[in-house]
């Protein structure tokens, strides 16, 4: 597939949202049941899924300028008893709503207590409309990742690993930079953050590296034969019915040569998994908060070329009929 | 129910390109507005086309068939295409089964040009919305048309008679006659999309003559005993001699 810059920064985005609103949501759910200290309602929770909030947006901006006519962008809530584009559509708003809403009650001290136990645990109204936000956030990641899982001739996408890599991907963003944020707002949490940012980050590895090899092995269904349905070996397009391109050149294939996409592909297992980590730990060791920042930055950047890569991977069937590419 | 489709003869397309041409035209004058056309006499011409006519050598030379490959939207009968819809734009007609495009709900959003593995979907760059086949469903219908014509414009336009057009639901139409005893067949049946449209393959018109066939048996010049002059080898207009 061609893969579309706002279809990229969406995803991407998002996926930061998503993650970042997980740990802030982590931190106070432990700090509910007394594991950690609570942190600011102000400068941490409301803050942090602020932080989220604006992620999050700036992916819904993103994904306009995917579309032709953005002003019907509504229409598209309309069809989510079978398009998961649809419940996408319909997900997304409701966690920027929960997540505002999370965050609006910290910053206004809208909270009430609903229930303490003996040992100190105990029941805010915020951690319910979190637990709401929570089960949202999730519920996106199913549907991101089953936009592409769904379509089963995508041989790539269409397996269960798509959905836990959109999962563990946009979770190891969100927690590295909970790690960087936290280190200004709340630096008790650095650790906690940075221990789980790294644990996200490395299931990521194996759940990645595993869809890489399964896609590195597919056995493909769909061939030149069963294309035009002619039984032969040696079947070769002469012409594609037209000598200029059409949206079927330039839409399914990413035109970069084998070189690049071999290299590409290293580029981002460094930038998103290998290189984070190593900040990541070094700046917990030396409570650096531009080092953690870094972390973050590059894990993004590496983000970004893992899904241009997951893009550009997926052979579409069509391409059988335009082979003269 | 009706499953309105083509059939297309692949031993009978000549690839003249006919049907691309009058697909483009009845439909680009239609209501539905303009399909655009960039630099089309330039040097990188593109645009939106329902139809494409492709062109594939089988066989290694000097043994090879070229075939012409006309290619549109097959109708599918469970077209994955319309599912993934968010708007409800793509929609597949109860009536009579056509896989349709409502341009004015569209939001341009391609997914369902991902969901296609055909590749007959093609974006509208200028409207921004998607487009494909219609079956010519604003023609096939139109009772001010002579009832020879409602039929889709390709079909009109092909002058060899590859296309046909009809209802293959229905046993006796000539479309699943034609299926049923040509050997008709649809593309990519690992995909369980069960495209409307079918296929008729490529035949091997041999014909054996025996030698006794070469000589005419009952020629009524041979009861009369009338001597024929021309030696038995010598050449005809029909392949077989008087004698
Ligand atoms: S050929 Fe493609 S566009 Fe047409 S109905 Fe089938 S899946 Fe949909
Ligand atoms: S491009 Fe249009 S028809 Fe296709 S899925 Fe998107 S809204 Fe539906």
């Amino acid at each position: 597939m061609h893969p579309a810059f706002s279809v990229v920064f969406l995803t991407t985005l998002i996926g930061v949202g998503q993650g970042l609103f997980l740990a802030i949501f982590t931190g106070q759910s432990y700090s509910a049941v007394e594991l950690l200290p609570s942190e600011d309602s102000i400068q941490f929770y409301a803050m942090g899924s602020m932080l989220a909030l604006a992620f999050l947006f700036a992916g819904l901006i993103a994904s306009l300028f995917h579309l032709g006519h953005p002003e019907r962008a509504w229409r598209a809530a309309t069809k989510w008893r079978t398009s998961w584009l649809s419940r996408e559509v319909i997900i997304l708003p409701l966690v920027m709503f929960l997540v505002c809403l999370y965050s609006l009650m910290h910053y206004f001290g809208w909270d009430t207590m609903l229930f303490t136990s003996k040992t100190g645990a105990h029941l805010q109204l915020t951690l319910i409309v979190g637990g709401l936000g929570l089960i949202a956030t999730l519920a996106l990641f199913l549907c991101t990742g089953m936009i592409y899982a769904a379509i089963k001739f995508l041989q790539e996408w269409a397996t269960p690993l798509t959905v836990i890599n959109y999962l563990l991907l946009g979770s190891a963003s969100g927690f590295v930079l909970a790690t960087a944020f936290s280190s200004y707002n709340a630096p008790g949490l650095v650790k906690f953050y940075g221990i789980w940012a790294t644990i996200i980050t490395l299931a990521a590895l194996l759940t990645r590296s595993a869809a890489l090899l399964r896609n590195a092995r597919i056995k493909y269904k769909s061939s030149m034969q069963t294309a035009i349905g002619i039984r032969h070996n040696q079947i070769q397009q002469k012409s594609m019915g037209f000598m200029g391109g059409s949206v079927n050149t330039r839409d399914f294939f990413h035109h970069q040569s084998r070189l690049f996409m071999k290299s590409i592909k290293w580029v981002f297992m460094l930038l998103t998994f290998f290189l984070p980590l190593l900040f990541l730990w070094s700046g917990i060791e030396q409570a650096n908060s531009s080092t953690l920042i870094l972390a973050f930055l590059i894990q993004y950047a590496g983000l970004i070329m893992e899904r241009w890569f997951f893009f550009a991977q997926a052979n579409h069937p069509q391409n059988l009929y335009y082979q003269s590419l | 129910m009706t499953q309105l489709a083509l059939v297309i003869d692949l031993n009978v397309c000549v690839g003249c390109h006919a049907c691309v041409i009058s697909c483009k035209e009845w439909n680009t004058s239609g209501p539905a507005g303009t399909m655009c056309d960039d630099n089309p006499y330039g040097a990188d011409p593109t645009g939106t086309f329902f139809n494409r006519v492709q062109t594939y050598e089988i066989g290694e030379f000097p043994y090879t068939e070229t075939v012409h490959f006309p290619k549109s939207c097959l109708h599918c009968e469970d077209p994955p295409c319309v599912p993934v819809c968010p708007t409800g734009a793509s929609y597949k007609r109860e009536n009579d089964g056509i896989v349709l495009v409502d341009y004015d709900k569209c939001i341009g959003c391609r997914y369902c040009s991902w969901a296609c593995p055909y590749g007959v979907r093609e974006i509208d760059e200028h409207e921004k919305v998607m487009k494909k086949c219609t079956l010519c469903v604003d023609r096939i219908y139109d009772e001010s048309l002579p009832k020879a014509e409602r039929k889709p414009a390709c079909v009109m336009a092909c002058p060899t008679s590859a296309r046909l057009f009809g209802d293959v639901h229905d046993p006796q139409s000539e479309v699943s006659i034609a299926i049923r005893e040509e050997g008709g067949y649809a593309l990519m049946p690992e995909w369980g999309t069960r495209p409307s449209n079918h296929y008729l393959p490529r035949r091997k018109m041999r014909k054996h003559i025996h030698k006794d066939e070469l000589v005419r048996a009952d020629n009524p010049l041979k009861k009369e005993q009338r001597d024929h002059a021309e030696p038995i080898d010598a050449p005809t207009l029909d392949d077989s001699t008087s004698w």
